[in-house]
């Protein structure tokens, strides 16, 4: 029952801190660029008025792979707060990446293709340096369980600091933010239209932002996993990684799809293949 | 829903239109985005979808090739939606209003709900006549102070 009552207050809270982040980063952000910036609580405005906006039906397919994309991501974070298997995140979290490039490719608009086509690239880009972290996790462990990460005394990040960098990579990606802004033109807004967004509007444009923050506070809530214990470890190491992203993202152009992959492979992969194969050399011979 | 009609007025996302305009007026609504208008602190986005827009800036007279373009952008705006013709071409075809490739101002093609004159349209104006139009969708949904 207790495990029953943790899910609901973390589906109710989750796009809270997601959308309170989101005013974070828009403010810090125009702060950077020179400007006063719109208020803390400008991303709760834009949801509620989108979610007052007529539905405007150009596929009806795209609505389900939507609901899909956020069911799969609720699903994903429940698995997280749970402690649940991290295997079985990580694949969730792939499912409903792909439903969200299903949803692009289920209407007819060119701009949508082609942004669906880019999110596709994303994953190509981060989901092998995901399942490479869960294997990492296990390398130390013995287990996939989320739960053995809170037991054991030393943090992973003593062990796994080349993993966690290539997970700042993919925060970058997953956060739609430059250099990796491909697929949905965040801050380019002319740039493709706006991408796998172009056909999604209304209160459908207010469920992606909504999946968004989940997405966000999952992944931030990856990241904290690397220095488990105590919690306000857990949460500073979080909000570090959120503020190096926003620095990143206003100091950086944005680069192609292609270089993306290239990128992450060349040093996210090549750094989570160097950190396992240390760590069961390590085993060997001990 | 209370909350949504409030949020209406809060975040208003820019459609901004180029009819036949001379560039003046365009540039003159670009100088609201940089930082020192800066009309993020409104929560208005310039967008370049007219699906995700709520208020059309349009500059610039109509001419007979680029309204069949303006009736088919305010057709994708989803409701509630506002129109703002901006720059005196814009509200009335200013000086090229007796050209033979001409209709005249954007009224000519859609409802509009502010007109911003001037040539060009200062941004201060710009601003004033978004702010306007907002205090008109409030009124209209209901949540006017």
């Amino acid at each position: 029952m207790n495990q029953v009552w943790i899910a609901i207050v973390a589906i109710i809270v989750a796009p809270l801190i997601g959308g309170l982040l989101a005013g974070i980063d828009r403010k810090i952000t125009a702060r950077l660029q020179g400007r006063y910036g719109p208020p803390l609580i400008q991303p709760f405005y834009d949801f509620f008025k989108l979610l007052g906006k007529t539905r405007i039906a150009t596929s009806r397919t795209q609505f389900i792979w939507l609901y899909g994309y956020l069911i799969f991501m609720i699903a994903a974070l429940v698995m997280l707060v749970l402690k649940q298997d991290l295997l079985l995140l990580v694949f969730l979290l792939g499912f409903a990446g792909i439903s969200f490039v299903l949803a692009g490719f289920s209407c007819k608009s060119p701009y949508s293709h082609f942004g669906a086509n880019r999110e596709l690239l994303q994953i190509l880009a981060y989901e092998p340096v995901l399942l490479l972290m869960a294997l990492g996790v296990f390398a130390t462990n013995g287990s996939f369980m989320i739960s053995e990460i809170f037991e054991s005394s030393t943090p992973l990040l003593a062990k796994l600091w080349p993993i966690f960098i290539a997970l700042l990579v993919v925060l970058t990606i997953k956060m739609r933010k430059s250099p990796f802004d491909i697929s949905t033109s965040h801050h380019g807004h002319q740039e493709l239209v706006k991408g796998i967004m172009t056909e999604i509007s209304g209160p459908y444009y207010a469920l992606v932002t909504l999946t968004e923050w989940y997405e966000l506070v999952l992944v931030l809530g990856l990241i904290a996993l690397f220095w488990a214990n105590p919690l306000w470890v857990e949460i500073l190491i979080a909000l570090a990684a959120f503020v190096l992203e926003l620095i990143i993202d206003n100091i950086n152009a944005r680069m192609t799809a292609g270089w993306m992959v290239r990128f992450t492979w060349a040093v996210g992969l090549v750094l989570c293949i160097l950190n396992i194969a240390y760590l069961y050399f390590m085993k060997g011979v001990s | 829903m209370g909350i949504i009609r409030a949020s209406q007025i809060k975040s208003p996302w820019i459609l901004h239109f180029d009819n036949s305009s001379c560039n003046g007026c365009d540039i003159e609504v670009l100088a609201c985005l940089t930082p020192l208008y800066d009309v993020e602190r409104f929560g208005m986005v310039n967008m370049g979808n007219p699906k995700h827009a709520d208020v059309l800036v349009v500059t610039g007279p109509v001419n007979y090739r680029t309204a069949r373009v303006l009736k088919n952008l305010y057709s994708q705006v989803p409701d509630p939606k506002m129109v703002i013709a901006v720059g005196t071409c814009a509200c009335s075809g200013g000086v090229f209003h007796n050209c033979y490739n001409i209709l005249g101002g954007v009224d000519k093609v859609l409802p509009v709900d502010v007109y911003v004159p001037g040539c060009a349209a200062r941004p201060e104006a710009i601003i004033d006549g978004v702010v306007l139009a907002l205090q008109k969708l409030a009124k209209a949904v209901g949540v006017a102070k």
